[in-house]
């Protein structure tokens, strides 16, 4: 074993018990992470020494907490188990995955089907008098957070696994909530607690800059990762998300290159040329309402016709029948208006209605703040029936579109299934569906809309 | 690496810092006995008493250890059990069978770890048995048949007691406990727990024979003993190998307890929780730091420590939030402040932004709704926002009612360190009115 004091420049994992070339390869693969690497390789000490039970590491979505402890564990050979909380549907695959990467498969065999805890510690502890740890084996659980949602016991006897199997092992916790929402009632075995900061937005585009196509030069790939950020930086800063952007939008990007209209060194053009394309991006592809492969099509579409790109979020293509919209319309006007303004909005004579009474604007939060309202079948009838242009019977047809919208989930039916006489239903389409919709049938929905007098 | 004790040898640095992580390692990582449990002296020879009589003179009784977290009741079963074993006659007499509440969630595996414990696989074979009653007293009548005339005495000792009590009809603490009561085999239930209230869930059948001897852990330590015991935790053992090395070791730590920054952090460490769960993770933190470079534990390395301990895990994530997140984190604030804490939907804090963003005539915030929408969930996917009713089915999501879950300090504590934070947003979260 070497003792080795780093002092090479761009590495802060010092003083650790390994060799030099191993600790330099691991600083490589995790740029602006040297720190962390660092406090965990010093809390995780010499291989054959303790660790602590548990430690819990937490931080943003991408910053790198699993990809710093695969490192680690890898390159240093550590014995160690990784399992990935979203894929042990069952506790069996997680207890099975933990002793096939401790003891191999003869040992994961011996589990009975649908273990419990008692079974998984009593073969854990059997194999370990067999082959007693030399070096500190390390469990590592992704998405700890999923282990709230299994059995109660799961988490509490996982931090204080070293104590219940009396083995050199230390659980890493990996999770992207606070340790606060963890803790079970009675209280637990508090595990070590670690964060990983969020990358800053200079540490973003080192980061992102090496990803760059070797038929660019690294200015070229930095300036235009620069005016990625700047698009996305103030909305998005997971890294995954913004690496995903860049690799979708660069071949846009170098067009005019390699149409010969810019130089390079064009930056400025560069960017008048990217931008709305940019922005366009995240109306669609960073909403994920297209899939890159859309996206890509898309891009050759538009080159093509100059026709308007748009998301799901733009909701024009739902075909509906006549009465349909209009049924929609009026359970719209139902949810979101009062009941009583319904006379003043509805009936043609409806007498005076003095304009200050009417207007009560010490309602202060609009309808359309608190949501919609529930209405009676009744109120929906008759609004339907008033806001049609002719006369239409109430026959079963109508009722029949009526369920049909509950279906298709624009409506939804609020009371129970078996009150037949007088259901009741909430409109559950948003604003601009339901404008688009009256501008289909030439109706005026904002001059009905007490919210917006 | 030879690790043999050589008395006043000297060893290179290197060894003795490896040293040193190893002895201290084994202390505050696996929580290694001490050679006299301290604080506790009168449980201890209480405990001892008891369990002697059962081991000795074959002696039936039940005890409950009961006290908080990390306040020492595993530790003073494994001392007194570390005295108790001592004795050669109980060591060859006395069989333990340890369960915990955490892996025998129910009283058929409970009682299945119990034959294993019990090296009495064999004994029970294919035998099926009419209830759970029978099958114990099988178990500790298979006991008593040997080469000895009477039985011998069995430790059973219950670790997470309180968890026992759910098991159904508790079954397991009632026939442990009727065992215990009548004269069978002569057994001593220990449990272990950390419910003071741990009486009130045993039903009345299961109470009745419980002997309500309790033995409590209650700390009653001083700032100058749990000053003393940092101490001691971090001071080398007499024989260390490099004699040397382990007189500065000791007087480093000395001064470090004398330090007067030290003791305020330790002071604030005490004031908040003084088991020694807590203060090993604390002195965990401050080993960590120690290498080769750096051989002792200078006071920078313990403020350091306490500021990982006592860092605001909510503050931090804050930090990570794009802007666009921290300023709908500012708008709930504000509603929270107009409506007194009344919970709030998607749309109100969606209008909030943007009175915030007429005010300012400044189009660089500029989002569509279904953009708001996305960093509204990514704040309820860390569950800084969460739901009123979890029943979701039913209302669209912008009107689903949600609650703020971080406190306005840490709101302005996050504000202050946040990166490159634009002043106007800084303007309107310090402002009184959205």
């Amino acid at each position: 074993m070497v003792v080795v004091v780093l002092g090479a420049p761009g590495t802060i994992l010092r003083s650790v018990w390994y060799e030099e070339e191993r600790l330099l390869r691991v600083a490589q693969q995790m740029p602006c992470r040297e720190v962390q690497a660092g406090m965990l390789l010093s809390l995780m000490g010499q291989p054959q020494q303790y660790s602590y039970p548990s430690i819990f590491i937490y931080g943003h979505r991408a910053s790198g907490k699993s990809h710093v402890m695969h490192v680690l564990l890898k390159e240093l050979e550590l014995p160690h188990a990784t399992v990935s909380c979203v894929e042990c549907v069952s506790v069996a695959l997680l207890f099975e995955q933990v002793l096939l990467s401790f003891f191999g498969c003869d040992a994961a065999s011996l589990l009975p089907r649908s273990p419990s805890l008692s079974d998984f510690v009593r073969i854990y502890r059997q194999q370990c008098s067999q082959s007693p740890a030399k070096q500190t084996r390390y469990i590592v659980m992704e998405k700890a957070e999923l282990l709230r949602d299994t059995d109660a016991n799961l988490l509490p006897a996982l931090l204080r696994l070293q104590e219940l199997v009396e083995d050199n092992v230390t659980i890493i916790l990996l999770s992207e909530i606070v340790w606060d929402k963890f803790r079970p009632n009675t209280g637990c075995f508090e595990p070590l607690l670690l964060h990983f900061p969020d990358y800053s937005k200079g540490e973003l585009q080192q980061i992102l800059s090496q990803d760059r196509h070797p038929s660019y030069t690294a200015e070229f790939y930095s300036s235009y990762i620069n005016i990625l950020l700047g698009v996305f930086y103030s909305v998005c800063r997971d890294l995954r998300e913004l690496r995903h952007l860049a690799a979708l939008n660069f071949s846009k990007f170098c067009e005019p290159l390699a149409e010969g209209k810019v130089k390079e060194t064009d930056t400025h053009k560069l960017w008048r040329n990217i931008e709305p394309h940019l922005k366009k991006a995240m109306q669609t592809v960073y909403l994920r309402e297209v899939s890159s492969l859309q996206w890509e099509q898309m891009q050759q579409m538009e080159e093509k016709e100059s026709g308007a790109l748009r998301g799901l979020s733009a909701h024009t293509h739902v075909e509906l029948p006549y009465y349909s919209k209009f049924l929609l319309i009026a359970a719209y006007l139902a949810s979101y208006n009062p009941a009583r303004t319904d006379k003043r909005f509805f009936l043609k004579h409806h007498g005076k209605i003095k304009k200050t009474n009417f207007l009560k604007k010490n309602e202060k939060t609009s309808n359309h703040l608190l949501g919609p309202k529930p209405f009676p079948l009744d109120r929906l009838l008759a609004i339907f029936y008033s806001v049609v242009d002719n006369r239409v019977a109430p026959t079963a047809s109508i009722f029949s579109q009526i369920s049909s919208l509950v279906t298709l989930q624009l409506l939804t039916q609020v009371s129970h299934d078996d009150q037949l006489d007088a259901p009741k239903y909430k409109c559950a389409v948003s604003m601009d569906f339901i404008c688009a919709i009256s501008r289909t049938v030439n109706f005026d929905i904002v001059k009905y809309l007490y919210d917006f007098l | 690496m030879s690790k043999r004790k050589l008395t006043d040898a000297h060893l290179p640095v290197g060894e003795c810092i490896t040293q040193v992580q190893e002895i201290l390692r084994e202390r505050l990582c696996c929580q290694k006995l001490p050679d006299r449990p301290e604080g506790v002296e009168a449980q201890h020879k209480h405990l001892l008493e008891l369990l002697k009589r059962t081991a000795v003179h074959g002696e039936s009784n039940s005890v409950l250890i009961v006290g908080p977290r990390g306040a020492g009741k595993t530790m003073l079963l494994k001392c007194v059990l570390r005295d108790l074993l001592e004795d050669k006659e109980v060591q060859k007499n006395l069989l333990q069978v340890h369960l915990n509440g955490l892996l025998q969630t129910d009283d058929r595996i409970a009682l299945k770890e119990i034959t294993r414990q019990l090296h009495l696989e064999n004994a029970v074979g294919d035998k099926v048995f009419g209830s759970f009653a029978e099958n114990l007293a099988f178990l500790l009548e298979a006991l008593k048949k040997g080469d000895r005339s009477s039985s011998r005495p069995v430790l059973f000792v219950l670790d997470e007691f309180d968890l026992f009590a759910h098991h159904k009809n508790q079954t397991l603490l009632y026939n442990l406990f009727d065992v215990s009561q009548s004269a069978q085999a002569p057994i001593a239930v220990v449990g272990i727990t950390c419910r003071l209230d741990v009486l009130e869930l045993l039903e009345k059948r299961v109470k009745s024979r419980f002997s309500h001897r309790q033995i409590h852990l209650l700390s009653s330590l001083t700032f100058p003993q749990y000053l003393e015991r940092v101490r001691t935790q971090l001071s080398l053992p007499d024989d260390f190998p490099d004699g040397k090395f382990a007189e500065d070791w000791n007087a480093s730590v000395k001064t470090l307890c004398e330090d007067k920054s030290v003791e305020d952090v330790l002071q604030r460490h005490f004031n908040s929780s003084k088991d020694a769960r807590s203060m090993h993770m604390l002195l965990m933190f401050c080993l960590s730091r120690v290498s080769v470079s750096r051989p002792a534990i200078k006071p920078a390395d313990l403020l350091e420590a306490s500021r990982l301990c006592f860092a605001d895990a909510k503050a931090n994530m804050l930090h990570g939030l794009s802007i666009l997140e921290l300023c709908l984190i500012i708008a709930m604030k504000h509603l929270n402040d107009v409506y007194e804490g009344e919970p709030f939907n998607l749309q109100m804090v969606h209008n909030e932004f943007k009175k915030f963003l007429q005010r300012k005539s400044n189009s660089m915030y500029n989002f569509d709704q279904p953009v708001i929408m996305k960093a509204f969930e990514h704040l309820q996917q860390l569950e800084l926002i969460r739901p009123v009713d979890s029943s979701s089915a039913k209302i669209q999501r912008e009107y689903q009612l949600m609650r703020l879950m971080i406190d306005h300090s840490q709101i302005m504590e996050a504000l202050q360190k946040y990166p490159q934070c634009p002043t106007d947003v800084k303007q309107w979260a310090m402002s009184a009115f959205g």
